[in-house]
């Protein structure tokens, strides 16, 4: 559904993502593991379209970008303007109900249903200032149920979350693997993804190994990928793949 | 009772160019104050004050050309803050160089632009007109010109509201699902720049910034939703206008700044009053829920 072709992303061209090639599978859900500096979120934002690649391509088949929910690392949501939750929940219609169109009573419902299924249908009414950081994932969440969409990407969702809200939103992303929706999630915890995640990338700027979950994540891969993102030249050469330095 | 018709009702009962005094700060209430507040919302307060600046140039440039004539000032204004909106909204997009920072490079352009070309042809009198404005001395024509922008204003709010305060309030969340944030974000700054323009004739261009902004940011101080800032600041805007002209009728004062400081006394005692995080409502503590 989604196929990286030779994608390489870079800043200020020193890159981040390198020569990437392969497909997500779809209808289940990939972890992407990695040391810091891996470019794991870099490889988020690029399947989003924020980031342009240097080369290669991302290749959407049989979805539309606009069929995508994407939740990333650090939210640049202004918590200090006066919306309410359900408002805010609400606003993931905006693909179905658009510029001009009517929120309709169906979408009221489905909003209400998503708060409920996170838990914090009695905060619909408050601002989305009174919230914690862990509320605010919750109801972050809330609003990828109302998206309803088949792609979901979600960058290092449990960070600064409890060990309870992280369960709950964990069955979440269960749910949605047997809703046959495909999950691409960025985290830190191996035993989450284990447990969760049927397949992994483990990438260090290049892919390291792409497969199902237990193949992938092994002691020697494991010590490949952080080896590999620790080297990191000021002055590297120019890359030679594909002729490109010629 | 005679003695409040005195005060309030006579000077407009009595005087055409109060009544069109008026009119004019109602009109110009309508559309500065929506417009205010998403600035405010955007984390842009300050740009109303650049933009206010950046259309120096073109009045200046259309008096030079057409005298002191409002419909070709207005135009050049227009066109001097929409270029200097696009130009510094082109420089935010293609390069490294942030939003605030584009905006304050290319307003300083044009301002200092304007100041050498007044400063080089005109009279004092006539920048202290430019720059502050006379609104008992509105014409039909500015009259027109007030009651369009605010009307147009109103209605391109009412159509882009909800992808305007998405964007606002998560730009990311916008880009991601693939609507373009950065079509209404330029209309919007129209609106800015137009508002402005519309405020010229009544307020000048460094007045007009005061009712756009000043209830805009009071507002927040008393209301918990946007519907409820909307109608908050307009309510401000329009009592600093009416308020400020009949201090200007009785006490001989400039109306401009009269409105403008009656405005910015409202945010004062906002600041020590409002209930939505003013000073004195913070400081009386209220019993707390069980939870």
């Amino acid at each position: 559904m989604i196929e990286l072709d030779n994608l390489t992303v870079s800043y200020q061209r020193h890159p981040a993502v390198h020569h990437v090639s392969g497909r997500f599978a779809a209808a289940t859900a990939t972890a992407i593991f990695g040391p810091n500096g891996a470019g794991k979120s870099t490889l988020l934002k690029t399947i989003m379209g924020a980031l342009k690649p240097d080369s290669g391509q991302v290749a959407f088949k049989g979805i539309s970008r606009r069929d995508l929910a994407y939740l990333p690392q650090q939210s640049e949501i202004d918590r200090s303007l006066p919306v309410s939750v359900i408002d805010l929940v609400s606003s993931g219609h905006w693909r179905q109900s658009g510029l001009f169109g009517q929120v309709r009573r169906h979408h009221d419902e489905a909003s209400w249903n998503a708060l409920v299924a996170v838990g914090l249908e009695d905060f619909a009414t408050r601002p989305i200032s009174a919230l914690s950081s862990g509320q605010f994932q919750r109801v972050l969440f809330a609003r990828i149920l109302v998206q309803d969409a088949r792609l979901i990407m979600l960058d290092e969702p449990f960070n600064a979350v409890d060990a309870r809200t992280t369960q709950d939103l964990l069955q979440l992303v269960a749910r949605w693997q047997q809703e046959g929706r495909t999950v691409i999630a960025v985290l830190h915890d191996i035993a989450q993804v284990r447990s969760h995640f049927p397949q992994t990338l483990l990438m260090a700027r290049e892919v390291i190994a792409w497969g199902d979950t237990a193949a992938v994540l092994t002691e020697e891969r494991l010590r490949q990928a952080s080896e590999t993102a620790a080297h990191w030249l000021a002055r590297a050469p120019l890359c030679q793949v594909d002729g490109e330095g010629v | 009772m005679s003695w409040l018709q005195d005060m309030l009702i006579s000077p407009f009962a009595d005087f055409a160019f109060m009544r069109r005094a008026l009119v004019g700060c109602l009109a110009l209430a309508l559309g500065s104050a929506p417009v205010g507040l998403f600035l405010v919302m955007r984390r842009m307060s300050l740009m109303g004050d650049a933009m206010s600046h950046a259309v120096l140039p073109g009045a200046a440039v259309a008096y030079l050309l057409a005298g002191l004539s409002l419909p070709a000032m207005s135009l050049g204004g227009f066109v001097a803050g929409v270029l200097v909106a696009v130009l510094a909204g082109l420089a935010t997009r293609y390069t490294e160089v942030k939003e605030d920072a584009s905006f304050a490079a290319f307003y300083l352009l044009s301002l200092s632009l304007g100041v050498l070309l007044v400063s080089k042809s005109g009279s004092n009198v006539d920048l202290m007109h430019l720059l502050f404005g006379s609104v008992l001395a509105v014409d039909d024509a500015a009259l027109l010109l007030v009651a369009g922008v605010a009307t147009f204003t109103l209605l391109v709010l009412a159509v882009i509201y909800r992808p305007l305060l998405l964007e606002s309030l998560d730009p990311v969340f916008m880009r991601a699902i693939g609507a373009r944030g950065g079509i209404w974000h330029m209309l919007f700054l129209l609106l800015v720049v137009l508002n402005l323009v519309a405020g010229f004739q009544a307020l000048g261009t460094l007045m007009s910034v005061g009712l756009m902004m000043l209830p805009a940011i009071a507002s927040r101080l008393w209301a918990a939703s946007v519907g409820g800032m909307l109608l908050t600041s307009f309510a401000i805007a329009a009592l600093s206008g009416v308020g400020g002209l009949l201090l200007s009728y009785h006490y001989e004062l400039p109306s401009g700044p009269a409105i403008i400081l009656l405005a910015g006394l409202v945010y004062l005692l906002s600041l020590l009053f409002a209930p939505q995080g003013g000073l004195l409502p913070r400081l009386v503590r209220a019993r707390h829920f069980t939870n």
